[in-house]
């Protein structure tokens, strides 16, 4: 069997007691305390908590009613579910990949559980049971697929994009003969789903609010704080090097994979017990707002950096300037001027931090 | 007898180039072995192996006399044989506390709650690379704002810290400056007293004559030789390394260039060389 030579490695200081070195240490001079400031530039979400108070306040200021109950609710509700999302895209592309079936997923998901409900009558539970084992095959498709083909998860994604979409209106017509499926008559007596993804414990703020707030704190934490977290930096900054000190490599990525695909059966179970029905189509075009709240919240789209609170700030700087434009009464067309420059300056900064970060010190 | 590490008549294809072919070396607890090779002479893939990276193609690879299939780097750590690996090293973006324990973090509380600690991972990291002779100024800073030098002695740290029973350095010197170089050096000898097996890889004689006991010297992926430091001085394994034959070729070249050009500055260049080769005691004898 192997013996170890001294102590386990999880005893650091405890093996080397013995070894004297008199290398000189130069410690002290170089020792500088990094300032407060200094510390939070180089914090990827530093851009994205900058940009939801300047957002805020400019709305604040050519509105009289942004920090209404009312707006504050019109806003963040909407944030939420776009939040949720775009954590776990963040976290995904942290770890150096793509997932463009997002979006479609978010209705294929729903409506699967409303065909299970309407037409093979099965009970709400099971339906959504089933409804999540999708999710998490699919989750784990799009990783095994980018792992074992090499090919950039963007092609990869893009082709699930296309058969979840395709699979989910086929079927569904086949199926139905409808792209809608009205489940209100089947949802009496299921009042737990009500309470558990469709209501407003308070003060006009909805259920999926607190989840976001709950998975954005959880997510960081498991980010900067837990060993999966190094893991996720680490696959996205360099998967070779990772691998060869002992990192999975290839289960950190199936995890993200899945972990999006959660999240998004997570968005179907609120939109269909909120509207007490699932259309097909729910959800397409959104995967790129997910990845663009994720890219304002720090994350760089070659992977290895960014964060999760980010990504769940930029939904909210999302939403904030989408409501905001709505309550000045400005045209909806200006939404998109300012996601652009704000996608760009976004990506701009994080150019910047990144080559900071990345220069050599000689 | 058994040796700690022992690879047997190993070779390594990749399609069809062949990287080895039938080498075999070992080394024992408390013993320091030199891999010496020109570029592409197959050290890199020869370690790549030894560190479960690789698979050999055709051979044996035994660890306490015992064959040993490592499927993943992370089975040969959990036995004991830790890297430092020439092209893949540290994660750039990475916080160098992070990199340190990358893969092998130190943890805290229980399962639902467990989490890396960070404030030991911390000190640890300045702990041990003040044993090196390294400060940074914080643990905290992306391993990219590193030079060259740290970075590879945060790579070494790492690798006796977590190398149990066995080190393997790919080219840890050929990075380095003068100082940070003997700073190595005097580590990987540490490392034997200690009781480890060191191996060693580097095209530079002058680093390994020092500090090795033995010296495998490979050449085009094949062992062109196995000796005890008692049997090769170091004048014969520069020679050996570089191959003397080759250096007088290339003194060859530059004379035929100065003579057909004319060019008095690269004749006065071919001369200073000659003299160089004849001073390491390389050439025909
Ligand atoms: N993954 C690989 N695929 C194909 N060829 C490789 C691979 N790794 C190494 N080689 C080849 O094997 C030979 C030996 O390479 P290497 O072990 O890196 O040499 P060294 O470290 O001695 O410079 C080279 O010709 C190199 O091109
Ligand atoms: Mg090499």
């Amino acid at each position: 069997m192997v013996r170890r030579i001294g102590g386990e490695p999880s005893q650091p200081g405890g093996r080397y007691k013995d070894v004297t070195t008199d290398a000189p240490v130069d410690t002290d001079d170089r020792l500088i305390k990094a300032g407060l400031l200094k510390k939070l530039l180089t914090r990827p979400e530093f851009g994205s908590i900058i940009g939801a108070v300047a957002v805020f306040a400019f709305f604040s200021v050519i509105t009289e009613n942004f920090f209404t109950v009312d707006a504050i609710s019109a806003y963040t509700n909407p944030a939420a579910t776009l939040g949720i999302m775009a954590v776990a895209v963040a976290l995904l592309m942290i770890g150096g990949e793509f997932d463009l079936s997002s979006g479609a997923l978010i209705g294929g998901l729903g409506i699967t559980m409303a065909l299970l409900i309407q037409d093979a009558g099965a009970p709400v539970w099971l339906a959504m049971l089933l409804s999540l084992a999708l999710a998490v095959g699919v989750g784990v498709f799009n990783g095994y697929m980018v792992i074992k083909t090499k090919l950039p998860s963007f092609i990869v994604t893009l082709g699930t994009f296309f058969i979840v979409q395709g699979a989910g209106l086929g079927f569904t017509r086949l199926i139905s003969g409808q792209t809608t499926i009205y489940l209100s008559d089947y949802l009496e007596g299921s009042d737990w789903t009500r309470i558990l993804f469709a209501s407003t414990p308070f003060a006009g703020i909805r259920i999926p609010v607190y989840y976001w707030i709950v998975i954005a704190a959880l997510a960081t934490f498991v980010l900067l704080r837990t060993r999966y977290g190094n893991w996720i930096f680490a696959v996205g900054g360099d998967a070779a090097s990772s691998r060869a000190v002992g990192v999975p490599v290839n289960k950190v990525k199936i995890m993200l994979f899945v972990n999006v695909s959660v999240s998004a059966w997570l968005v179907a179970m609120f939109n269909t017990f909120r509207f007490q029905s699932a259309q097909i189509g729910t959800g397409v075009g959104l995967e790129f707002e997910f990845i663009i709240a994720a890219v304002i919240g720090g994350c760089l789209l070659t992977g290895g950096y960014g964060s999760a609170i980010g990504a769940a700030i930029g939904a909210l700087i999302f939403e904030m300037v989408r409501q905001g434009l709505a309550f000045a009464r400005w045209e909806a067309d200006w939404f998109k001027l300012f996601l652009g420059l704000m996608l760009l300056g976004a990506a701009l900064l994080n150019q910047f931090v990144r080559i900071r970060a990345q220069r050599a010190r000689s | 007898m058994t040796h700690l590490i022992e690879v047997d008549s190993v070779s390594k294809y990749f399609g069809n180039i062949m990287a080895l072919k039938d080498v075999s070396a070992h080394v024992n607890a408390g013993e320091v072995t030199c891999v010496l090779g020109d570029n592409g002479a197959g050290k890199s893939t020869f370690i790549k192996i030894l560190c479960g990276l690789h698979q050999a193609s055709d051979g044996q690879y035994r660890v306490d006399g015992e064959v040993a299939n490592f499927a993943s780097p992370r089975e040969a750590l959990d036995a004991g044989i830790a890297t430092v690996y020439q092209d893949l090293a540290m994660v750039p973006l990475m916080a160098v506390w992070r990199n340190f324990f990358l893969g092998s973090e130190l943890q805290q509380g229980k399962t639902p709650f467990k989490r890396m600690d960070v404030a030991k991972s911390k000190q640890t990291v300045v702990d041990e690379l003040g044993k090196m002779g390294i400060s940074i100024r914080d643990p905290e800073q992306p391993v990219g704002t590193l030079s060259g030098g740290e970075r590879q002695s945060v790579a070494i740290a790492r690798a006796v810290y977590f190398g149990a029973r066995v080190l393997i350095l790919d080219e840890p010197t050929a990075a380095l400056g003068v100082k940070q170089a003997g700073v190595v050096l005097r580590y990987v000898v540490e490392a034997k007293k200690r009781g480890l097996g060191v191996i060693l890889i580097t095209h530079n004689p002058h680093h390994a004559y020092p500090v090795g006991d033995h010296f495998v010297i490979l050449r085009r992926g094949e062992v062109l030789g196995d000796y005890q430091k008692k049997d090769i001085p170091l004048e014969q394994l520069v020679q050996m390394m570089a191959g003397g034959a080759d250096l007088e070729t290339l003194q060859h070249e530059l004379e035929k260039a100065a003579a057909q050009t004319g060019d008095d500055e690269l004749a006065e260049a071919a001369t200073a060389f000659g003299e160089e080769t004849e001073q390491l005691g390389l050439g025909d004898e």
